[in-house]
């Protein structure tokens, strides 16, 4: 390992500025991935500026009836938090999906996001990968990809974003909040989280030096049927082979809000936009699920050997759906 | 400890009143509390001063020649003592296991193959310097993609275990040919990695031409002759230890390279030197278990009685040695078939050296055939514990010898009585759960029964104590406790009046923990050791300075026997299946065992539920992928390589029934540390089956080839 420096940051102010001063930092939250990152070479950070501490570990509830959780919440306590379980259970689902109860207490929300791909060539420094190291090839296009992307990939690229709760908060059009020496803004989660497409090295729209200081639940989504459904290899904890996250409200026998994010299946949580327009007006039964996802899936470009992802999000989809409909429906 | 038996030293067991024994208490194990609190040390926790670290440098490429090492880089870094490669490092004797050739010559075999070793002054100082190793290579194409037909694919003239490649009795494609009832399939188990908790790590010291090594081995003593064969040192000036060792599964039954690399750094620096192998290096230089790809042709009578029984296996080995899966062998055992044929293909290729992995060919080979069995049974129509009954043979089918003993029917059926069984309906498909479907099964297991000759001592000590000394290896097992109670039982006293010392050349030697042959064969020379000091006590008091009796159980232990010996079992799974993700989840696993007398309750109980768990492990979750680009293993973490967690276990049981069997050595006892995998992986996918009515003939039965056969009907034959 290449030595390198340490500071802690108090604010956010400050750790912008203490990032600003170090070329080749990186921020560190709970360290779940970019010190694995670290042993494997993959990243060879000069300074650690440690933002795990910040003031940011609270979840505010908002006038407005938004939510706002610091960048620092833990997932185990983002999972557990009363107001996530009873307004958002599908943020709470999808927190508990993912990773191991260790992992999940060490996790920061901002890390959560910011974690980068399990894809094994990008892990492993002796061979090429464009996201990587740029313009070196993709060794997963022809190689071992059963865990790779079927929609959004470029022949630079078939990563998959690994978060699962990445793919709740864009079902619910939570925004993730950014602070950086140029100053604060947001960005729509769905939007944050990028397209591998010419330059597979940037995984999100966060600038340099930009720090993730929170995500904001909007109020529309809150209270409403929500579900998140996985599916993996192993039963006890494992990324996930396709999953979804939706939000669905029902109103007078007609489908009048639907949020649907898939996970696993891209390099972002896949916001499935041309399902929920399909789906607006129409009344929730399963024929009209099924054509609604089908719709979404029909842009699938599944690689030699991870085409069973298309029929495992559909009947994820279909069945959380359904579910959720048939709730709202009681 | 709950163990008290009369104390009166040199009073043999049979001969006491009330007839209460060591034997078979469900006794704690003796290092239990040093390693929950952790202070159980490992070979990678010897501190000495002076100590340097190692990393090695995998080759990049799959095949080829080393043409150049550059080191200037390497050697400029701060802490970095020393890089060896084939240029410098210390020539040794050419070794009999060519995966310990380890630096002697420019050749790659295989990717990942080590090709330098870098020693620094810390851990962090030896990564920084092999990453800063370059290495220049003459590329040849590779092949590392198994096939059914490979052209470069032979009949071997053995398997590992020095079984014969190849038997044949009668006419088998005849008569399978002319059978009533048929069934022609094909299996496929993919690469599988060991995977022990503890990573392969070594402690090398030189002292004036002594080598002291502590490592991580299932075997100090085989340890310490291929070092001082290699280094060209008398045996005794090399000391090796494994006090405490995390597990092997196989990869450590022999050395691995760390050991020797550990050795040759610690020579060419003057340093004592430890080399932890990283998790990720291991699937490329420890072995692993060989992929399989299994025809079965099974023809039988309305009756369900077998007339033909074919088991072909391919399996690859690298360029490094043949080594190859014995997965046709169980078949030898198992089932009356007049006519039979069980055979092995293996093609060399440049892949890592495959080797044992516990129960190499009973547990690939088994899935196999027991799959196969439940199968014929769907065709038959008839219940597949009764279709295993009827084919139960007199006599080992291959060799025609008698049993030893051999109890699977009753395995069989207390397994179902235990399980349920009787209220299964046979229907696949027939049991719907909401979204999930239901399932059960059924496998036999087998295992051989097997022993090294072995010497241990016993000391009776003044103090009314004694002490064993034996050259065991505790893998985690619990072997201490269990001499302890060996040879409490023999000296007839408290099983705490007996200490223990394993694990160290200094010891009397004695064979490995591996072919579930450690117990019978050290328990055999402590049992021995103890009878011998028993006769001399005789009852009379113990000499001041004690009183020491050494037993050699060569000539015993590994005497020919006319019988063909071997454990039995029976495994019964429940899954659920769901039709929306195609995840398949174990319910319950049972399994009932006929091993012989069982030692001591609670370690049996353990290895069981281990094996079994392992064996779940490779029904559902772990498989490896050949990167036919690369020319390695993907999955080379425990993130990816996905062995059960807890959560992951479900309702798991253990029994065995008694057994007296006179013909295995003195305790009566069978192995019983690798048969809980070998019929497990059959077990749940014939309950995969039996939930859903499709036959996935691939492990494992991830969620994706499940889904992908629910509802599909006839599943293509598997090959």
């Amino acid at each position: 390992m290449k030595t390198f420096d340490y500071v802690r940051a108090a604010s956010p102010e400050e750790a912008a500025e203490l990032f600003a001063a170090r070329p080749g930092a990186r921020y560190l939250g709970g360290g779940t991935n970019l010190v694995d990152l670290m042993k494997l070479g993959v990243e060879q950070p000069d300074a650690l500026v440690d933002v795990s501490r910040l003031p940011l570990d609270e979840v505010e509830e908002l006038p407005d009836g938004s939510l706002r959780v610091g960048a620092t919440v833990r997932n185990s306590d983002l999972a557990a938090h009363p107001a996530v379980r009873e307004r958002y259970p599908v943020l709470s689902q999808a927190l508990l999906a993912g990773a191991s109860g260790q992992l999940r207490n060490a996790a920061t929300t901002g890390g959560n996001l910011l974690q980068r791909t399990r894809c094994p060539y990008f892990q492993d420094i002796s061979k090429p990968c464009n996201k990587r190291a740029p313009g070196s090839g993709c060794g997963a296009r022809e190689g071992v990809h059963r865990d790779h992307a079927v929609l959004g990939h470029s022949p630079h690229c078939i990563a998959t974003h690994p978060s699962d709760m990445a793919v709740a908060l864009a079902a619910l059009d939570a925004r993730v909040e950014l602070y950086g020496t140029e100053g604060a803004r947001s960005v729509p989660v769905a939007d944050f989280v990028r397209l591998p497409g010419e330059h597979p090295e940037r995984d999100t729209e966060i600038a340099p030096g930009e720090l993730v200081t929170g995500v904001l639940l909007p109020a529309a989504g809150a209270g409403l049927p929500s579900a998140y459904r996985k599916a993996r290899d192993r039963a006890s904890y494992a990324f996930a082979l396709a999953s979804v996250a939706v939000v669905l409200r029902v109103t007078d026998g007609v489908v009048d809000q639907a949020g649907i994010a898939f996970g696993a299946l891209a390099h972002r949580p896949w916001r499935a936009r041309r399902a929920e327009q399909a789906l607006l007006g129409a009344a929730p039964t399963q024929a009209a699920f099924e054509h609604a996802v089908d719709l979404e899936l029909s842009a699938a470009e599944p690689l030699r050997d991870n085409a069973y992802k298309v029929p495992l999000a559909r009947s994820l989809a279909v069945d959380v759906l359904t579910r959720l409909a048939r709730a709202a429906g009681a | 400890m709950d163990a008290t038996a009369p104390s009166t030293p040199g009073v043999p067991v049979e001969r006491r009143e009330n007839g209460e024994s060591a034997l078979g208490a469900p006794v704690e194990r003796r290092e239990g509390r040093q390693k929950v609190t952790g202070t159980a040390r490992y070979a990678a926790e010897q501190p000495r001063p002076g100590r340097a670290h190692a990393w090695p440098v995998p080759a990049s490429v799959a095949r080829g020649r080393v043409t150049g090492i550059d080191t200037a880089a390497a050697l400029a870094l701060p802490g970095v003592l020393a890089v060896l490669s084939h240029e410098n490092a210390p020539r040794l004797s050419e070794p009999d296991d060519a995966m310990l050739a380890v630096l002697r010559d420019s050749r790659v075999p295989h990717r990942g193959w080590f090709v330098a070793l870098v020693v620094g002054e810390t851990l962090e100082a030896a990564r920084a310097g092999a990453a800063a190793v370059r290495v220049d290579y003459a590329v040849e194409d590779h092949d590392v993609t198994l096939t059914r037909d490979h052209p470069a694919a032979y009949a071997p003239e053995e398997a590992n275990g020095g079984y014969p490649g190849t038997r044949e009795h009668g006419d088998p494609e005849g008569a399978f040919a002319s059978a009533p009832v048929r069934v022609d399939v094909g299996y496929s188990v993919p690469p599988l990695h060991n995977h022990p908790m503890e990573p392969h790590a070594t402690t090398a010291e030189w002292q004036d031409g002594r080598l002291t090594v502590h490592t991580s081995t299932q075997g100090a003593t085989t340890v310490r002759a291929v070092l001082a064969g290699l280094f060209g040192v008398p045996e005794d000036h090399v000391t090796v230890h494994a006090e405490h060792v995390g597990g092997g599964f196989g990869s450590k039954g022999t050395p691995r390279p760390d050991v020797v690399l550990a050795a040759m750094a610690a020579r060419h620096t003057g340093r004592p030197v430890t080399l932890a192998l990283p998790r990720r290096f291991l699937p490329a230089v420890v072995g692993h278990r060989a992929p399989t790809l299994h025809r079965l042709r099974l023809g039988a009578r309305p009756d369900g009685r077998l007339v033909s029984l074919i088991h072909e296996v391919t399996t690859h080995t690298s360029r490094v040695k043949e080594f190859v899966e014995q997965a046709a062998v169980p078949t030898r055992v198992m089932y009356a078939a007049p006519d039979s044929r069980t055979a092995h293909r293996v093609t060399p290729l440049d892949v890592p050296t495959p080797s044992w992995m516990r129960a190499p060919g009973e547990a690939p080979g088994m899935y196999a055939l027991e799959s196969a069995m439940d199968e014929l049974a769907g065709e038959l129509g008839m219940d597949p514990v009764e279709l295993r009954i009827v084919n139960e043979p007199d006599t080992e089918p291959d060799s025609g010898k008698p049993f030893s003993s051999r109890h699977l029917v009753e395995c069989l059926r207390e397994g179902a009585r235990r399980f349920g069984w009787d209220r299964r309906d046979p229907r696949p498909g027939s049991r719907a759960e909401g979204p999930l479907l239901v399932g059960s099964g059924v496998a036999a297991a087998m295992y051989p029964v097997m022993a090294q000759p072995s010497t241990a001592a016993v000391r009776a000590l003044s103090d009314g104590n004694f002490l064993v000394r034996i050259n065991a290896t505790d893998i985690g097992t619990g072997a201490r406790t269990v001499l302890a109670q060996i040879a409490a039982d023999r000296l007839a006293v408290p099983v705490d009046r007996v200490r223990i010392e394993v694990g160290s050349t200094d010891l009397p030697a004695a064979s490995l923990a591996g072919g579930s042959s450690g117990t019978a064969s050290w328990g055999w020379a402590v049992h021995e050791a103890c009878a011998r000091l028993a006769e001399r006590l005789a009852g009379g008091p113990v000499p001041a300075e004690g009183l020491e009796v050494r037993a050699d159980t060569a000539g015993q232990a590994d005497a020919d026997s006319p019988y063909a010996r071997h454990a039995f079992g029976a495994h019964f799974a429940e899954v659920a299946v769901d039709t929306v993700t195609g995840e398949t989840r174990v319910r319950r696993l049972l399994g009932v065992y006929a091993a012989g007398r069982i030692l001591n309750s609670r370690t049996a109980r353990s290895q069981f539920v281990g094996g079994m768990t392992m064996g779940l492990g490779m029904a559902l979750t772990e498989g490896s992928t050949m990167d036919a680009a690369f020319g390695d293993f993907t999955e080379s973490d425990l993130a990816s390589y996905h062995v059960p967690a807890h959560a992951d276990v479900p309702d798991i049981e253990a029994h065995w029934i008694d057994e007296d069997d006179p013909h295995l050595n003195p305790m009566g006892s069978k192995g019983i540390g690798e048969i809980g995998i070998v019929g497990t992986a059959a077990a749940i996918g014939n309950a995969v089956f039996h939930a859903t009515g499709t036959r996935v003939r691939e492990l494992p039965l991830t969620p994706d080839r499940v889904l992908g056969g629910i509802g599909r009907g006839a599943a293509p034959r598997g090959f």
